[in-house]
């Protein structure tokens, strides 16, 4: 590993000050140690946030609930309220990466994960995102994990968190910090996609730091589930994933929600498949309708064109089950 | 750092994983390096008895932890934990290679179980269930492959001791 300074901050001030060119935050370092070890992300200066008072789950006066950034991967899927007013969310949680690497990954770290794009990865292949200009290999290449969603002309790299997809279901909003002060990040606006700038994969500013993420109270998500399909039956990340709420009323979708992990260059909002569900009939037939308006858009290459039927069968499943 | 109930002072670099802390200056080969990447669970180890791998884990993150490796797990005078006398019994190694990963992740996931951490397949509206089905055994022990597929065997070990706990 190239080496580098270390400060662990135990105040907010610190913290953000300490941040500058070269540096980088770290959280449970379950993705950053891995990237730095791969000669990928080269900071100068690791600054090691896990000494911040960002660990607690808290109630917000209005309902809702407002997640420190440092509530690690483990302690957000278990708490009590999480699991109970939004389980959508808990289960992507206890869907991705391992018991181990949950009790160290935090939520800001998760949020902030980079793309698992083997060529990404690879230091022998050209990767725009790695080097922007240097081309793609990933486009002629083994796309099996790749994305059919927000693509472009320059990368197609899946979005790989699963509690990102929670999120982006669950309207959250994301707390960001500098020395320039605080503001609030729509989760929908916080990751890029690609277009001519794959490197640039997040609305946040370098030296900006996740406080917290909150989620506006939602009766909706009580309903909630989140399913995964993968190459193998856990420690896999998603080849599709749903996150969904539904409500029904006499055979009418009153509210719903939907989001795709596993397709999408950023954690994938179907707002297009929702906007067909709401008020319609709550039938097999209209599940598929809306998931393949949402599916319409897909761009696929020869290895990943079986994501299109996987996601709408597993769209249909996930709500065809939440509507009983 | 405290390793094994010892103090440790240790003088490394920032850039040494916990994993290399443990093996190369301590020299406590038990966590073993099978991957480097998070992806096998061969160098589980316990941090304030909470599993972790310490292959991505930076020794200066850990330094105010109390860290166990397989070394430290049985108690004074007992010789072995009962998960190691557990899997020499069921056979739940072959080459050993990720035993001791195996073995700390065990001890710590019967912990996060009875402390009610959820897996993926717990009902979500519902507290853990009481008793550790083999596919909730399987699921909390996905983050420890075994190349030589004793997995029989190693669910054989955990939930003997699992029942045992259950019943006293
Ligand atoms: C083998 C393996 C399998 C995995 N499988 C899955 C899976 O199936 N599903 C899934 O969703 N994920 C999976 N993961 C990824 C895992 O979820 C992430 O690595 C983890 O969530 C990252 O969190 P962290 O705290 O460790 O982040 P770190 O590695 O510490 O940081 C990640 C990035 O976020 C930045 N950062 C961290 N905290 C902050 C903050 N507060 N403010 C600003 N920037 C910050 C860092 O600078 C870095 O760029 C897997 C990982 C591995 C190694
Ligand atoms: S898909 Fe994106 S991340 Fe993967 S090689 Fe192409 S540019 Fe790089
Ligand atoms: S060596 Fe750490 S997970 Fe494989
Ligand atoms: S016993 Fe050989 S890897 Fe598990």
């Amino acid at each position: 590993m190239k080496p580098f300074s270390y400060v662990k901050p135990l105040d907010l001030a610190e913290a953000v000050a300490a941040i500058g060119p070269g540096a980088k935050f770290l959280g449970g370092g379950t993705n950053l140690v891995d990237l730095m070890r791969e000669g990928i992300e080269l900071p100068e200066t690791v600054v090691d946030v896990t000494g911040l008072p960002l660990d607690e789950v808290d109630e917000l006066p209005g309902g809702g609930l407002r997640i420190g950034a440092l509530v690690r991967n483990s302690a957000l899927a278990a708490d009590r309220r999480v699991r109970a007013a939004y389980p959508v969310l808990s289960q992507a949680v206890l869907a991705g990466a391992s018991p181990q690497l949950r009790n160290m990954a935090t939520v800001g770290g998760n949020l902030l994960q980079r793309t698992r794009c083997r060529y990404f990865y690879d230091q022998a292949y050209a990767c725009n995102k790695r080097e922007p200009g240097t081309g793609c290999d990933a486009l002629d290449g083994f796309t099996r994990g790749h994305a059919v969603l927000g693509v472009s002309g320059s990368c197609i790299a899946a979005h790989p968190s699963d509690m990102c997809v929670a999120l982006a279901a669950l309207d959250a909003t994301v707390e960001v910090q500098s020395v320039r002060g605080t503001r609030r990040i729509p989760m929908s606006d916080v990751h890029l996609p690609p277009g001519d700038t794959p490197h640039v994969e997040t609305a946040l500013a370098e030296d900006e730091l996740v406080t917290a993420v909150e989620l506006p109270p939602a009766p909706v998500a009580a309903g909630s589930r989140y399913r995964k399909v993968r190459d193998r039956a856990s420690y896999a990340f998603a080849l599709v994933s749903v996150a969904a709420a539904l409500e029904v009323r006499d055979g009418t979708v009153t509210a719903v929600r939907l989001a795709l992990g596993g397709v999408g260059t950023t954690p994938w909002r179907a707002r297009e498949a929702e906007r067909l569900l709401e008020g319609g009939p709550a039938t097999e037939e209209a599940f598929g309708r809306a998931a393949d308006a949402e599916l319409a858009a897909a761009i696929t290459r020869q290895g990943n064109a079986f994501k299109v039927p996987l996601a709408r069968a597993t769209i249909v499943a996930t709500l065809k089950e939440l509507a009983g | 750092m405290r390793v094994n109930g010892v103090v440790e002072s240790l003088d490394i670099e920032p850039w040494v994983s916990l994993l290399d802390a443990l093996r190369d200056h301590l020299g406590l080969t038990g966590p073993k390096k099978g991957c480097d990447q998070g992806a096998c669970g061969a160098c589980t180890v316990l941090a304030d008895g909470v599993r972790i791998n310490a292959c991505l884990a930076l020794a200066m993150q850990y330094a105010d932890k109390e860290i166990t490796t397989i070394e430290g797990i049985a108690k004074d005078g007992e010789g072995r934990h009962p998960l190691q006398e557990a899997f020499v019994r069921h056979d739940g190694l072959q080459c050993g290679y990720c035993t001791s990963g195996q073995i700390c992740s065990a001890i710590a996931m019967l912990d996060e179980h009875a402390a009610g951490m959820p897996s993926v397949l717990t009902p979500s509206v519902q507290p853990a269930s009481a008793v550790l089905s083999d596919d909730e055994i399987r699921e909390r022990m996905s983050g420890n492959l075994c190349r030589c597929g004793a997995y029989n065997g190693i669910l054989d070990a955990i939930r003997d001791v699992a029942g045992r706990e259950t019943v006293s």
